[in-house]
């Protein structure tokens, strides 16, 4: 606080400095008046709440869509709209994938403010996966929407690649609450490959990732939701849990298959082979991982913790302290331009360390929840692996599903729509 | 699962976590309402901000959204004008105001004479891509009247400003959206 007043003042006696050197003139003899410095306002605060509305109206229309209508068409034409609205129109921002990021320097740092508005984007979709399952992932999100509307040819990936690529959304949230809550960087919207496209401009390199994924998505339906998005991960969680999930056929499946060929999102999961491993087998199986768990967290937290330097060069101040403290030690060939920022604005370089050492300790700490973080998703990932559910018939994964009603019209049995729209609780599964 | 009413010990987990979920869901959106903050947006600090060319190529606008503003109150309306001119060396009788003579690269500082001896400068913020040029020139020599401002009608308010990561004075930070501009004023205002 000292420190900025010294500051202030220094400024403040530079500009009186040149006042004297360069007085405005207080008077024109012709007449002439001061033209006022315009200020144009920022978009208004209703709009953003009508983009709330909007996108709980989007949300609805969509569950609507899924599990009442059950149309495809229906949902492909809300995706056309969201990534209209979302995509182009809104340029991709501010999108629940993204509002993970605030929420996580909200939650870090209470000095920043999280605007409620934010905050719904954030919840809203999270609250309708609880009832209704990925119904924002279906026709609401602008960053699938665009993959959507370029898939042409499905194919299916197999079963040990899906696996292995369906934990990075769990790592890449890890990463992105990493540098948010330490307040490094945006990560998830700087690297987000789509929102170039909304907005008619971005580096070379998010470029050729943009045009990259977009490809892949020609043949692998979405692939940055499934392999990528963190907001994907909170729902994948979410979704098992919902009251009113996407159900293919509530009665009788005869076992035909043909849904599980429609999906291209590996969604739909086939009855298990009659033949078992034997339980004993399988218990020391689970005993052995659940032994592991806690080895694997702890190893992946010390990893983390190493890495902890070289997590904390993305943070701004830190990166300032090392250029200033090798500039002044005569290690940098010229003066960069950070050196020079440090240097216009007087800055007091015992506090600029003083500061970097600060984050650097905050970095320290939230790499061992980071890294323990990576450990958990890679244990439970092979729990989840090695505990094998009998299944009957063909069942949908409802954290995969991103319900995009592509399965209803395979379906024999339901095709032309389901028999009744009441079905007893749980007869689905 | 088991047909009808029967409740299993899966079913019953599902529900029991779901209606946890809606909880904690609840008690986030309570203390959004509480904590209540309304919307920030980006903007330059310009007693912060050393005028490199960070904002003409970082912003995710194109051309950027960054653009000169000028403090008329603060500008000593010279004749002489280092924010305009190209350098001091211009010879003392002004040899013109053709474009080689001046320091912005888009033409987009017009002059225009008062009275003697003054000369009106005005920004056309449509030619302004914010490279900084005239800012440096009018900090270094003159009254600083010459600086950047995020113009609200062209910044789309990112998550994350490309620039405000991208600049070298940390000048950018995040401001009330009620209170967008950090203006430079006279000291009389001040």
């Amino acid at each position: 606080m000292r420190h900025l007043a010294a500051l202030g003042g220094l400024l403040f006696l530079a500009l009186a400095a040149f006042s004297q050197a360069f007085q405005p003139p207080t008077e024109f003899k012709s007449g002439y008046t001061l033209p006022a410095t315009t200020a144009p306002p920022p978009r208004a605060d209703w709009l953003a709440w009508m983009d709330v509305g909007l996108l709980a109206l989007a949300l609805c229309l969509a569950a609507w869509l899924v599990l009442r209508k059950r149309s495809r068409v229906g949902v492909l034409l809300l995706t056309i709209g969201s990534l209209l609205y979302f995509g182009f129109y809104r340029h991709g921002c501010v999108c629940p994938v993204g509002s993970v990021q605030n929420v996580a320097l909200a939650i870090a740092d209470p000095g920043f403010a999280l605007p409620v508005t934010v905050g719904l984007f954030f919840l809203l979709p999270l609250l309708f996966a609880l009832v209704v399952g990925r119904v924002f992932c279906a026709a609401v999100c602008p960053l699938g929407a665009a993959q959507e509307v370029v898939l042409l040819r499905p194919i299916k990936l197999p079963d040990w690649l899906e696996h292995a690529l369906g934990v990075l959304p769990f790592v890449y949230l890890g990463i992105a609450v990493l540098f948010a809550a330490t307040g490094s960087a945006f990560l998830v919207c700087k690297y987000d490959p789509f929102v170039l496209f909304f907005r008619f401009s971005g580096s070379s390199v998010m470029l050729t990732v943009g045009i990259g994924m977009l490809l892949i998505a020609t043949v692998v339906s979405r692939p940055y939701c499934r392999f990528l998005c963190p907001y994907g991960a909170l729902l994948r969680l979410l979704a098992p849990l919902s009251r009113w999930p996407v159900r293919i056929t509530p009665h009788t499946c005869v076992n035909c298959m043909l849904c599980h060929d429609a999906c291209p999102h590996g969604a739909i999961h086939p009855p298990t082979p009659e033949e078992k491993l034997p339980r004993r087998e399988g218990k020391a199986r689970l005993i052995g991982l659940l032994m592991l768990l806690p080895a694997l967290i702890a190893a992946s937290a010390f990893l983390a913790r190493q890495a902890s330097p070289a997590f904390a060069r993305l943070h701004p101040t830190v990166r300032i302290a090392e250029q200033v403290s090798l500039h002044s030690a005569g290690l940098l060939p010229g003066e960069t331009n950070e050196v020079m920022a440090f240097e216009h604005a007087a800055g007091d370089a015992g506090i600029l360390y003083e500061q970097a050492r600060v984050i650097q300790r905050r970095f320290d700490r939230y790499s061992w929840y980071f890294g323990g973080w990576i450990g958990l998703v890679i244990g439970v990932k092979l729990l989840a692996l090695a505990l094998r559910r009998r299944r009957t018939e063909y069942e949908i994964d409802q954290g995969a599903c991103l319900a995009c009603a592509r399965c209803y019209p395979s379906c024999p049995v339901t095709a032309d729509g389901l028999p009744e729209v009441k079905q007893p609780e749980g007869s689905a599964r | 699962m088991a047909d009808g009413k029967a409740t299993t010990r899966r079913g019953f987990l599902t529900h029991a976590l779901r209606g946890l979920g809606v909880l904690a869901a609840g008690g986030a959106a309570a203390a959004l309402a509480r904590a209540g903050e309304e919307g920030t947006v980006w903007q330059i600090d310009p007693n912060l901000c050393i005028s490199c060319d960070k904002c003409a190529t970082e912003c995710v606008v194109r051309p950027s959204a960054v653009k000169c503003v000028h403090a008329h109150a603060l500008c000593g309306y010279c004749k002489l004008c280092f924010g305009y001119f190209e350098s001091e060396s211009i010879p003392d009788e002004l040899a013109g105001t053709g474009a080689e003579f001046q320091r912005c690269p888009t033409d987009a500082i017009q002059r225009r004479f008062v009275e003697d001896p003054f000369y009106e400068y005005r920004i056309d913020e449509a030619r302004c891509i914010g490279c900084a040029l005239c800012v440096r020139g009018c900090t270094a020599y003159g009254n600083g009247s010459l600086f950047l401002q995020i113009r609200h009608d062209r910044c789309v308010n990112c998550n994350e400003c490309a620039i405000a990561v991208a600049c070298p004075a940390q000048a950018i930070r995040r401001v009330p959206a009620d209170h967008p501009y950090l203006l430079k004023k006279t000291e009389a205002a001040e």
